[in-house]
């Protein structure tokens, strides 16, 4: 049954939109990364999973150019990402949600999510966007005027997708963000990520420890263990094979 | 009562100049951490530079302009030059690069127009007003200070809090990584923090030259009261710097009014050791709310 959902939506993946080709990474003496290779397809969301220090973050990190690599390259719809600056790489439509979310607490909701429409979108579509996004997330649009401090772990979760979703991003790298949340906002998020992915064709690469959450929503997975990938296949082929997820994923 | 009414209009006028100080090293401070010994000086060199042009007959307000105007571009190119190839080095490195600029800046302009005090003209009259039938300590030139603060603060308010230009200077200073990450380019917004910090302290360059003994050393007193208020604003926000400058500006007036003008950086000294003892993050430091 599951497998046939897969092929159902292995349609409208043909396209690749995100290509990692066989990215290295060194600090110092340590290669966090070794040869690793990730398509993300798009509509698609492809779940990178593995233990901690698996390399999952210093992938993201390397894709946004925060980390440059020893080898290999990163590339957005043919188009070569490796070695142009942060701020570049964002503004061609690679939105980077950072582990611990990454909300500026010191500015409002309001602040954080323009913030997100400042290149992407012209003038008068900036307010719609974020008006969408309110609609998706109306805990944030009761809260729009407040500072991002005071929101629950939850609604900070909810609004670094939102702030990376104003931005129309050609593709969407989430770092662990089911980290610190309760079993239950997990399950909502979950469930917001993949109607998105749906309904708004939105490409997403889900780094997440929490592997049974993640391979519930992701049509393509892939495990990385000590910086090298072991397994990249279809989500249920992996979530289905035992001897895979005790090994690599603890469940 | 009359000594005490002049004092205190003495110590608004003064107080104003020390916000402007204070802004401009709250500009700074709060983009980079880095406390800017050197903003006394760039303000004085910027202002020596209008000196000359005035020197040579050009109109007042055209000098009064290319300062500010310089200064803008001093500022830009401290940032480029000196500070940002310090970046990821020790905190401290680029804090006493600034001293070595306040010290470089200060012998260059002794060496161009000399070390003795010259005269500074001012906007306007400074004979004191006549409210009534008494003359006050306020001048045409204490209401030009007032005006020219008061709308650097409201120009630097509606900056932060309504343009996307503001919004991606404070998105910087306080999440330098994020915003990159949200396609700012930190870099730049960085070079024109210094800028118009730079902007500011030439501002209260200009309004303090008229004031004092015009050598390249005038600046030094301003440097250590402006401190003294952005430290008790809690050196990183625009409003702090404002009260910050009207607290040590009264201070330093009713010390100089009562006790002796010699004791007014003494009496800086002390409000400053006041305030770290009461309440070291500053009067108007936001609670800290970062991240665990």
């Amino acid at each position: 049954m599951l497998r046939a959902v897969a092929k159902v939506t292995a349609g409208r993946g043909d396209l690749t939109v995100l290509a990692v080709e066989g990215l290295s990474v060194s600090y110092g003496a340590i290669r966090a990364l070794r040869d690793v290779e990730l398509e993300a397809h798009e509509g698609m969301i492809t779940a990178v999973l593995g233990a901690n220090g698996a390399g999952k973050t210093t992938l993201l990190r390397t894709i946004t150019g925060l980390v440059k690599p020893s080898a290999g390259s990163v590339r957005l719809n043919g188009t070569r990402l490796t070695g142009m600056a942060v701020e570049d790489i964002a503004r061609v439509g690679v939105a980077h949600v950072p582990e611990g979310r990454g909300v500026i607490q010191e500015l409002t909701v309001d602040e954080n999510l323009r913030l997100g429409t400042l290149w992407r979108l012209g003038r008068s579509e900036r307010r719609k966007a974020m008006e969408e996004v309110y609609g998706l997330f109306p805990l944030l649009g009761e809260r729009r005027n407040r500072h991002a401090s005071t929101l629950s772990g939850g609604e900070r979760q909810m609004l670094a997708i939102g702030r990376a979703l104003v931005s129309r991003p050609k593709v969407m790298l989430l770092d662990e963000p089911s980290l610190g949340l309760a079993p239950i906002v997990t399950a909502q998020l979950m469930a917001v990520l993949r109607d998105l992915a749906v309904s708004s064709e939105l490409t997403v690469v889900l780094v997440e420890q929490n592997a049974r959450s993640a391979l519930s929503v992701a049509q393509r997975a892939v495990v990385l263990n000590l910086g090298k990938v072991v397994v990249s296949d279809d989500a249920d082929v992996v979530a289905a094979d035992n001897d895979l997820r005790h090994h690599y994923l603890g469940f | 009562m009359k000594l005490f009414v002049d004092v205190t209009l003495n110590g608004v006028a003064n107080g104003m100049i020390f916000a402007a100080m204070a802004l401009a090293l709250v500009f700074i401070y709060r983009a980079t951490s880095i406390v800017n010994f050197a903003q006394g000086a760039m303000g004085m060199f910027t202002t020596f530079i209008a000196f000359s042009l005035l020197d040579r007959g050009i109109g007042y307000w055209e000098a009064f302009a290319a300062a500010l105007g310089i200064g803008l571009v001093l500022g830009a190119l401290v940032q480029r030059v000196l500070i940002r190839p310090l970046q990821g080095k020790p905190e401290l490195n680029p804090v006493i690069v600034t001293i070595g600029l306040l010290v470089v800046l200060e012998g260059l302009a002794g060496s161009i127009w000399g070390n003795s005090a010259k005269g500074f003209p001012p906007a306007f009259s400074q004979t004191g007003l006549t409210v009534g039938h008494t003359k006050i300590a306020f001048s045409h030139f204490d209401l030009f200070i007032l005006g020219a603060v008061l709308t650097l603060m409201i120009a630097t308010l509606l900056l932060f809090r309504g343009t996307s230009l503001g919004l991606r200077m404070r998105a910087s200073a306080f999440e330098p990584e994020v915003a990159r990450l949200l396609g700012v380019r930190v870099g730049r917004i960085l070079t024109l923090g210094w800028a118009l910090a730079a902007v500011a302290g030439s501002l209260a360059g200009l309004l303090v030259a008229p004031t004092a003994s015009f050598s390249p050393y005038y600046m030094d007193l301003s440097l250590v009261f402006g401190f003294t208020a952005a430290v008790i604003g809690g050196l990183d926000s625009p409003v702090g710097a404002l009260v910050g400058g009207l607290i040590t500006g009264l201070c330093v007036s009713y010390v100089g009014g009562y006790l002796g003008a010699s004791l007014q950086p003494l009496g800086a000294l002390a409000l400053l050791m006041v305030t770290l003892t009461a309440r070291p993050q500053g009067i108007f430091a936001r609670p800290e709310a970062r991240r665990v």
